[in-house]
């Protein structure tokens, strides 16, 4: 019933050429066959009267002119779904690679999607308590929101992307939660890692995986975040789950989509990388949200490595265009020891305002937020003169802000792997830390927070201390 | 339509298609493509052969499908129900997409852009018999409680009112009759149309005189824009640009916002959806709904149609500005818009210019901009509209030498800044204020004077030479350290300090703070250049660093931009304490060294 060609004109790269072939759809899926036998899978790039432009997930080695068969299958790119994927695996072009059943699908979805018609979006405000102090007190995590993880190579990215998939908690409720990962070119030991975490907590049961690794074909991964990215609608808003999405490494997916642009010879925007990365990217990190009237939701954490711990590289910059903040892993933090090393300036969660304070964290969260950042900045600069000039250079107010930083890097950002802060221990560590510094000084603070929590609770804490200094 | 008009589809290339046989093809023509009716417009013709931007996902598409023109270019509907609406880039109200296909936008929706049911009571302000020309108003109906919609003779026509009927009606509905020169009869509807890549007629441009008042300080007594004059705002990801847009969008003095949201973020939409019809227009007391149009064409949606939304928005903007009104138009992001232009041209292998961006792409931001303005409108009476543009701009890697950002800021008057270093430190707006400018001092300075306070100008001068003086000690203690300064130049920095944190920094999520009257404004940079005065003197008389930065009334400045406005007399009173309480210290001083 399909038409199949033997009429392969052109291999160039990952793409095929097919040409005296009749009206093919564009974005339609093909069916490879190879002379000896082994099947692969495309998809059409560019369609006109009797010729089309195919990519090869699995590349073009071994595909010889003449031999070749390709069949137009008549559709796009579709994802067989039921409720029995949860707890399944999946290869990088979504087919299962576990030892479990066939899955009879109750539904086949379009992998690209629909966009989200803004009218139809909630807005997202439910803290999602991480248990990570530099996240939670800080930089904010919204049910809905999307939040990579920009990191370079060889820092902690997944220890803590797999911390908060296990402590990630809202408050005062219990729903069904479900995690969808997608491994994009990365190796099999970080994949495991991943997996082994889930299982550990038992929530592999609840996760979808999709895999692509480093050795599988590059190709690929082109359709892999996609079809995570399917699975996650379909659970959360068919299935009122709230969903949290990790795609890990965004950086592979990019390199792919520039291999093909490539060989398309196409003309190139920033650093060969197609012009149109921030759309394609976009089309996938906007497919995060909540939906009026629907109970689940879309939380995703795509993970990237900035090549050369460069922010301004075309893949993080226009994922930091595109996504409602990011949390930076820092290099220099992490040398210093400091686990998780989130570099709380340059990270940024945009959804935090309206998801925080009374009634949903606490009152004073934002006012202490915004004084943790300030102090902290200026403390840094007041070291980073320091180291400079000596200690003795700087102004007394600038010493006292230079050993705040110290200690907030110590005390608030520094905490254990398995260590889940709830995020009154986060706002009490803060106001600690906040008492270094003159009352005077706390300008981005409001005054009745100030006698509350800087006086009163102050006192608290010092006759605690003397309490426990008599005691000894 | 004739059958044999229809053209056949011969390739798909992404959001660029091309057709054969499309008979009577004109540029710019809007098409429909696919059995799916998908919406395109003609961006080139050759010999036989159209191609054409198709505003919709083409996934799935063939080649062999049908082809149609519409033989019209790609146009908005006007007329009342605007005000409140949101709309994706080819104007489909995305509430009635919702009610049609549900949560997700799906292919080949065809809705009316404007109400057709709805009914609106219509006055005349004409009378038959009257002579009326291009622009004139026949008679207006109440939009929303603030907006008085004007319905004018559109531009070509001009005659005699044959007949005009006051009472309810539909858009469609006819409210008056021309008859023209040559007698012919013009039936006047509510709803009208008109392309949007052309600027809508108006007689004559005026210089700018007043500023749009936007209750933000570092813009407003820093770099302010004018009525109907252009602004960009150029920063990195995550600098402050769309909340910056936001506050504009809340707070600032026009009657009508048309807030154009390009290729930009669904929850972005979303939040002022959620906000606006909640928050009050300090000008009006009512809604700020009631007087916002949104355009809604994000990242995610077509790319084609995210290229179209920038002149549907500005299109919409005229037609309220040739009612007389003040309009400001909010664009977020116009590099968005560019890299549509981009990502098209790429698809027709145009010769490609600076990073990719066609060779054109200066001109299409210049004729952007320009259709800013104050105007005197098309009418016979004397009426005055203006358009304000406000552009965000986001260049890769905050790098503003790239081609978007040069290319605007050759056309714009007002220039901000955004820097990443300041949002790191929680400086906002993290508008810099040693690169920012606005060309528009010189027309404001008389409104200044008259309206806010004789001395505000000169004010302003001492501030912005305190901050440029903070950087050159800064970079000189950077090298030899704090001890090489004198007291007075350690004096200037924490003046300066006090600048930075207590008037530029401006909370928009601060329920007080995110809104500063110009006269607050005001009061507050002088209660902080007063402090320097003063403080300068006391420092002549012996007084320390330490005593100056003591003083009580030095913490009530950094508290006074929380001060309600209807308490700013409190404010005035500062200005006798930080005297006050400085030569309290200095007689202290003479005292104990006698
Ligand atoms: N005036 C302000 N007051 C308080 N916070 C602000 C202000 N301006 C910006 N911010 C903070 O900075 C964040 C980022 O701002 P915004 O979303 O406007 O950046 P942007 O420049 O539009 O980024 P992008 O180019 O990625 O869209 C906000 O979510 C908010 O937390
Ligand atoms: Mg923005």
């Amino acid at each position: 019933m399909f038409k199949e060609y033997t009429t392969v004109t052109e291999i160039a790269g990952p793409l095929l050429t097919i040409e005296q072939i009749e009206d093919a759809q564009y974005m339609e899926i093909v069916e490879i066959e190879l002379g000896g036998g082994e099947r692969r899978r495309g998809q059409v790039l560019m369609t006109s009267k009797d010729k089309a432009l195919v990519q090869v997930f699995e590349g073009t080695e071994g595909i010889g002119i003449g031999s070749t068969k390709v069949k137009f299958l008549g559709r796009v790119m579709e994802l067989p779904v039921s409720s029995d994927i949860l707890g399944r695996v999946f290869s990088g072009s979504g087919v299962p690679i576990d030892d479990g059943p066939e899955i009879i699908p109750e539904a086949r979805l379009n992998i690209n999607g629909n966009p989200i018609n803004p009218v139809a979006r909630d807005y997202p405000t439910d803290f999602i308590q991480t248990g990570v102090s530099a996240i939670d007190g800080l930089n904010t995590l919204v049910r809905g929101q999307k939040l990579p993880i920009f990191s370079g190579s060889g820092l902690p990215h997944s220890r803590l992307a797999a911390q908060i998939a296990r402590q990630a908690k809202v408050l005062g409720r219990e729903e069904k939660f479900a995690v969808v990962f997608a491994a994009l070119g990365i190796t099999f030991e970080e994949s495991n890692y991943f997996i082994s975490e889930l299982r550990n907590t038992g929530a592999i049961e609840r996760s979808i995986l999709f895999v692509n690794l480093a050795d599988d074909p590059a190709v690929e991964r082109i359709i892999t975040p996609k079809l995570a990215l399917t699975a996650a609608e379909y659970l959360a808003f068919d299935l009122d789950m709230q969903v949290l999405v990790v795609l890990t490494d965004m950086t592979n997916y990019c390199e792919a989509l520039r291999e093909i642009s490539a060989a398309r010879r196409e003309v190139p925007g920033r650093r060969g990388y197609p012009g149109y990365l921030y759309t394609d990217l976009a089309t996938m990190y906007e497919r995060a949200g909540r939906i009026k009237g629907r109970a689940g939701s879309i939380t995703q954490i795509p993970i990237l490595t900035m090549p050369e711990d460069d922010k301004t590289h075309p893949i993080p910059d226009l994922t930091g265009y595109i996504t409602e903040g990011q949390i930076i892993v820092s290099r220099e933090l992490s040398r210093k020891g400091i686990y998780p090393p989130i570099d709380v300036l340059p990270s940024l969660s945009r959804l935090r305002d309206k998801g925080i304070g009374k009634d949903r964290t606490r009152e004073d969260h934002p006012d202490v937020a915004s004084q943790l950042f300030a102090a902290y900045a200026r403390g840094r600069e007041a070291a980073e003169l320091a180291t400079i000039l000596g200690e003795a250079s700087l102004t007394d107010e600038d010493q006292i802000f230079m050993r705040f930083s110290e200690a907030f890097e110590k005390r608030f950002v520094l905490q254990g792997e398995y260590e889940n802060r709830d995020i009154e221990d986060t706002l009490t560590i803060g106001w600690n830390l906040l008492r270094m510094i003159p009352r005077g000084e706390l300008k981005r603070i409001r005054d009745e927070y100030l006698d509350r929590y800087y006086e009163e609770e102050g006192k608290k804490v010092e006759a605690q201390v003397t309490h426990q200094e008599e005691n000894e | 339509m004739n059958e044999n008009n229809k053209g056949v589809l011969i390739s798909v290339n992404g959001p660029v298609v091309v057709a054969a046989g499309l008979k009577g093809a004109k540029m710019y023509d809007l098409v429909k493509v696919g059995e799916e009716h998908l919406f395109g417009e003609i961006i080139e013709l050759e010999r036989d052969n159209t191609t054409i931007q198709v505003y919709e996902e083409t996934a799935g598409i063939r080649p062999g499908e049908p082809v149609e023109s519409t033989f019209e270019p790609l146009s908005v509907e006007l007329g009342p129900g605007l005000i409140g609406q949101i709309f994706d880039g080819i104007q489909r109200p995305l509430e009635a997409v919702q009610d049609q296909a549900g949560d997700f936008i799906t292919r080949g929706i065809e809705v009316p852009s404007l109400d057709r049911e709805k009914k609106w009571d219509f006055e005349p302000k004409v009378e038959k018999g009257q002579e009326v020309s291009a622009g004139d108003v026949l008679g207006q109906v109440q939009e929303s409680t603030t907006i008085a919609h004007k319905v004018m003779v559109p531009p070509n026509i001009s005659g005699k009112v044959k007949s005009v009927e006051k009472g309810s009606f539909t858009i469609e509905e006819t409210v008056a009759i021309i008859e023209n020169e040559e007698g012919k009869e013009v039936p006047i509807a509510m709803l009208q149309r008109w392309p949007v890549r052309s600027p809508r007629p108006f007689k004559r441009k005026l210089a700018p005189s007043e500023p749009l008042v936007t209750g933000q300080r570092v813009i407003d007594t820093f770099f302010p824009i004018t009525k109907g004059g252009v602004a960009c705002i150029p920063g990195p990801f995550g600098s402050g640009k769309t909340v910056v847009q936001h506050q504009l969008a809340k707070w600032s003095d026009a009657d009508i916002i048309v807030f154009v949201g390009c290729g930009e973020r669904g929850n972005e939409m979303t939040d002022v959806l959620m906000e606006f019809p909640e928050l009050i227009d300090p000008y009006t007391n009512e809604p700020l709904m009631k007087r916002t149009v949104l355009i809604a064409n994000t990242s995610n949606m077509p790319v084609a149609a995210r290229e179209a939304s920038v002149y549907t928005g500005i299109t919409i903007a005229e037609y309220y500005r040739d009612m007389g009104y003040k309009v400001a138009l909010m664009a977020d992001s116009t590099s968005r818009w560019a890299e549509a232009l981009r990502e098209i041209s790429g698809r027709l292998e145009e010769m490609p210019g600076d990073e990719g961006f066609p060779a054109y792409l200066g001109t299409r931001i210049a004729s952007f901009y320009e259709r800013a303005g104050r105007v005197e409108c098309l009418a016979q009476e004397d009426r005055q509209g203006s358009l304000s543009v406000i552009g965000a701009v986001s260049p890769p890697g905050g790098d503003l030498s790239e081609p978007v950002t040069q290319n605007t800021l050759r056309v714009v008057q007002v220039f901000w800044g955004l820097e990443d270093r300041l949002a790191y430190k929680r400086h906002f707006p993290a508008i810099n204020w040693l690169i920012s400018y606005s060309l528009y001092i010189n027309n404001l300075e008389e409104y200044w004077e008259k309206s806010v306070a004789p001395d505000l100008s000169a004010y302003r001068t001492e501030a912005l030479r305190l901050l440029q003086q903070e950087s050159e000690l800064e970079e000189i203690v950077r090298l030899v350290g704090m001890e090489s300064l004198s007291f007075r130049e350690r004096f200037v920095l924490e003046v300066a300090r006090m600048i930075r944190e207590d008037f530029l920094q401006q909370s928009a999520f601060h329920e007080m703070d995110t809104f500063s009257s110009q006269k607050k404004q005001y009061l507050i940079l002088k209660a902080i250049l007063i402090y320097h005065k003063e403080g300068e003197k006391g420092l002549e008389k012996g007084l320390s660093l330490r005593d100056l930065l003591s003083i009580p009334a030095r913490e009530r400045i950094g508290r006074a931009k929380y001060i309600q406005e209807e308490e700013l007399e409190s404010l005035e009173k500062i200005f006798d304490d930080i005297q006050e309480q400085i030569s309290e210290k200095t007689r202290g001083e003479v005292e104990s060294n006698v």
